[in-house]
């Protein structure tokens, strides 16, 4: 044989410091779930640092692009004038806002999936749904960018809250709370699509009819009967009453308790199924 | 530790079918602790799934496998606290730094936010990419990338390291670097099983390879004995004048007692032989006789031979690395 190779023995402080990292004998216990959430939830953070602005632009421009052509297009017509239809429609786009980017949930742990750094995370000793769990909380500080941006622009074109701040503040809770549990089902279709392509393309076929099937955009009561039975039980459309009474100041019990039930059952079908299929996943 | 009694991998009749293809055909496998054990076959032949069976991240179909004492389906967690793996394909987060990355898996594994803070920078240093440190790894090259991997599964120094191809596609001085790690673990007493389908790799690094091709080990044991299973060794001697050829040709066959050939390159000579004095004592009387050598080789069959002889076709991809092969 005469193979050579450009191998030379390491020496110096490469060796010894590869000598004392592989000396090392700490052997940890095993991280808590709580702890294993959060640090799952720091990692979604770092990536959005990571992605900068972009990441505003990103679940900002659409909803956007929405407020300014509704209004100025459309506003007149639905309401008499773009400042009317302004004061119903901007906490609608709110729920549009928040809604669009919960794909990305089921995007980021489509690619975990698919690029390999699950297989990492499958072979370490933590609670595994804690990186879904804290996927998911870790977005929480996308919508709140996302909301603070949509609703800044909103305040400049003048809308005026009624609700006061309290009122801003609380419909913007509600609505994190909505986003959360609307993103299980984009977990839920994350774990089991076969790329990140096909949740942000099978996505829109959900987002679509749940963003515009609802009184986000127009009153239904000028909607056929069978399409405004729709527009009723959308969720969405809960979200959008909810958010609208809040800023306004006049929303009741009900318009808040609907949405909150809409959560608790979304999370209850969609969370333990997404946990239950990225467990079968692991069994190959 | 356990005591090296204890194999580091042993596997029965292992078996894994994806539908039809049965991807892994009755592997059996005995391991000691503390060598490099290469694993060896082509594309295909299923050496990632094996690994992926010994490292639990795939339930075998068939057979038993036993990781340090311990089997790979009941005591999963066990075996999982005690090995490592780097995939074929780099299991980090592109998006985050390097620092990022290895925080991440340290407090993953219960590191207190200050031990794993300490730690990452061990390793980075130990890797040589200190000065990479806070880029996102996407901008790595494959080299370092491959490193930061490797670092990756060190973060707890396991007992038994896998390697899934840890130098395709890369460039030759990063494959030396890879090598480098790979010698140094050992010497520090982590166990090694690494699969590829570079000859010359197992060549150099293991201690010990299974050849496996469609599913099957086909051949098992150290680089010597694979060679010598295949036939005696060879020297080959190139002369500086072509006209010298028939009387260096008497030489070598007084000297080594063996028929010589005459290769087809008019200045090359070839003998089969496996007496390395008697060699040393031919070259001599060729300087004695004044015909001038350019260059000589003597060794035993390359494992590109042993390879092509024990399945009856080449390794592929091996190519590229076999240029100098004798």
């Amino acid at each position: 044989m005469t193979l050579t190779s450009e191998t030379v023995p390491v020496q110096g402080a490469p060796a010894d410091a590869l000598r004392k990292a592989l000396t090392s004998q700490i052997r940890p216990s095993r991280p808590n779930p709580l702890t294993a959430v959060r640090v799952s939830a720091w990692r979604t953070m770092r990536k959005m640092k990571h992605y900068g602005v972009a990441v505003v632009f990103d679940v900002t421009l659409m909803p956007i692009i929405f407020l300014l052509t509704f209004t100025y297009l459309f506003g007149g017509a639905f309401a008499g004038s773009t400042k009317e239809y302004l004061q119903y429609f901007l906490p609608g786009v709110l729920v549009q806002t928040v809604v669009m980017p919960t794909v990305y949930t089921g995007t980021s742990l489509n690619m975990d999936i698919t690029r390999g750094i699950y297989d990492r995370f499958r072979t370490l000793p933590f609670w595994q749904p804690a990186t879904i769990v804290g996927n998911l909380l870790g977005d929480v500080v996308r919508y709140v960018l996302a909301l603070t941006t949509t609703m800044s622009v909103g305040l400049a074109l003048g809308f005026r809250p009624d609700g006061g701040a309290g009122g801003v503040l609380a419909a913007m809770l509600l609505l994190l709370l909505f986003a959360v549990s609307v993103s299980w089902i984009f977990a839920a279709l994350g774990v089991v699509a076969k790329a990140p392509e096909t949740v942000s393309g099978t996505s829109m076929l959900v987002m679509f009819p749940l963003v515009f099937t609802s009184n986000i955009f127009v009153e239904p009561d000028t909607m056929p009967g069978w399409m405004e039975a729709i527009v009723d039980v959308n969720p969405v459309s809960a979200a959008a009453t909810a958010a609208r009474g809040l800023v306004h100041g006049n929303a009741s019990g009900a318009d808040i308790g609907w949405v909150l039930l809409a959560c608790g059952v979304i999370t209850v079908v969609f969370a333990p199924l997404t946990m239950y299929l990225y467990r079968a996943k692991s069994r190959d | 530790m356990s005591s090296q009694s204890t194999l580091a991998i042993e596997t029965s009749g292992l078996v894994k079918n994806f539908g039809e293809t049965r991807a892994v055909d009755g592997v059996d496998l005995a391991i000691p602790q503390g060598v490099v054990y290469g694993v060896l076959g082509p594309n295909g032949a299923g050496k990632t799934t094996t690994i992926r069976m010994l490292s639990t991240l795939l339930t075998p179909d068939g057979g038993t496998a036993r990781v340090l004492g311990h089997d790979v389906v009941k005591e999963a967690e066990a075996v999982r606290s005690r090995v490592s793996l780097t995939g074929q394909f780099a299991s980090i987060d592109e998006d985050l730094t390097a620092t990022e990355n290895l925080t991440l898996l340290a407090r993953l594994l219960g590191f207190s936010r200050a031990q794993a803070a300490e730690r990452s920078e061990e390793l980075l240093e130990a890797f040589e990419l200190t000065d990479a440190a806070g880029r996102q790894s996407k901008t790595f090259s494959g080299g370092m990338r491959r490193r930061l991997d490797i670092a990756a599964s060190l973060v707890i120094t396991p007992d038994l390291l896998f390697l899934d191809e840890p130098t395709t596609g890369l460039d030759p001085r990063s494959r030396g670097q890879v090598w480098d790690s790979v010698r140094a673990m050992v010497a520090l007493g982590t166990t090694i099983l690494l699969t590829t389908q570079y000859l010359d790799e197992a060549d150099q690094l293991a201690d010990r390879i299974a050849v496996i091709d469609r599913g099957k080990v086909i051949a098992e044991g150290t680089t010597g004995e694979l060679k010598s299973s295949v036939g005696t060794g060879a020297l080959h001697v190139r002369l500086v004048k072509a006209e010298a050829r028939p009387e260096a040709s008497q030489l070598l066959a007084q000297a080594l007692a063996a028929p010589v050939f005459q290769e087809s390159d008019p200045f090359a000579l070839s003998v089969r032989t496996d007496e390395t004095e008697r060699v040393a004592r031919a070259l001599a009387e060729l300087a004695r006789s004044e015909i001038a050598v350019s260059d000589f080789a003597f060794g035993r069959p390359s494992l590109d031979e042993v390879f092509l002889a024990l399945t009856g076709h080449p390794a592929e991809d091996s190519t590229a690395t076999q240029e100098d092969a004798a």
